[in-house]
């Protein structure tokens, strides 16, 4: 379960990193359309926070640490909505190529996580 | 911090042209990552001295000295201004020198890092952003000033 949402956000964080450059490279700030794909990460980067603390809480421990696997998860769910508020404020191509780096930064932890929880 | 710029931004620009706003447009790129980049070497450093200092002191202090950097570039690409603009510059200088010492250092002198820090091995470990960063952030606040 959580192996399977790690893999799931890091898809669709490259997809959402994808469609915001396209929208940067078409000099068009995020639009509505886009928020939304945002928050379709954020649900699915909260969901693996969730999963990942129930999984510790009955016991399992991850191979790197629990420390770091919290701090890694906790980054993963706020990376997505931290870049969007900085493109709310920036209406300008720039938003978009913000969100298509914070969307990159997510898949690049989803990796770390990967790695951190082992198995 | 939006709303008062927006409400305070055509008297600013009125008052004094040179009042550059560094942390729009490309700067908002930069600003994102440099708040990444303060958010994962602050943790890193503070998890690490927590739990075991003893192991890498000078790896540890390294990294919490990079997140203030970081932290300050930021602060500096917020706020804009001609000040704020050389004070990053300065600190981008110098982000730039420590990346490259502690670079060299990791490979020359491996024993002296037994953890590895933001720094290490050129940002190896950070997709090499730690080296690109601060030469992006140059070449923008140098533009930053003609305009």
């Amino acid at each position: 379960m959580l192996v399977a949402l790690t893999v799931a956000v890091a898809v669709t964080a490259l997809a959402l990193a994808a469609w915001c450059g396209f929208a940067a490279y078409r000099d068009q700030p995020t639009k509505d359309w886009h928020f939304i794909g945002m928050a379709v990460v954020s649900v699915l980067a909260l969901a693996q926070l969730v999963v990942g603390v129930v999984r510790l809480a009955g016991g399992e421990r991850p191979d790197q640490g629990m420390t770091i696997f919290i701090a890694y998860l906790i980054g993963a769910f706020a990376a997505v909505p931290a870049a969007g508020f900085l493109s709310l404020t920036e209406r300008t191509r720039w938003g978009s190529v913000t969100v298509a780096a914070g969307a990159v930064v997510l898949a690049v932890l989803e990796v770390r996580l990967y790695d951190i929880w082992g198995s | 911090m939006t709303d008062t710029d927006r409400t305070g931004a055509p008297a600013s620009t009125s008052a004094q042209k040179q009042q550059f706003e560094l942390g729009t447009g490309p700067g908002r790129v930069l600003v994102w990552f440099y708040g990444v980049f303060t958010v994962a070497a602050a943790s890193r450093s503070v998890v690490q001295m927590i739990l075991d200092f003893d192991k890498a002191p000078l790896a540890y202090i390294l990294s919490a000295v990079a997140a203030v950097v970081y932290g300050f570039i930021t602060y500096s690409l917020v706020r804009g201004g001609e000040k704020a603009r050389r004070a990053a510059l300065v600190c981008c200088a110098a982000e730039l020198a420590g990346v490259l010492v502690v670079g060299t250092w990791t490979l020359v002198k491996p024993s002296a890092f037994p953890d590895a820090t933001v720094w290490s091995d050129f940002g190896m470990g950070y997709l090499f952003i730690p080296v690109i960063l601060p030469v992006t952030g140059m070449i923008w606040l140098r533009r930053a000033r003609r305009v």
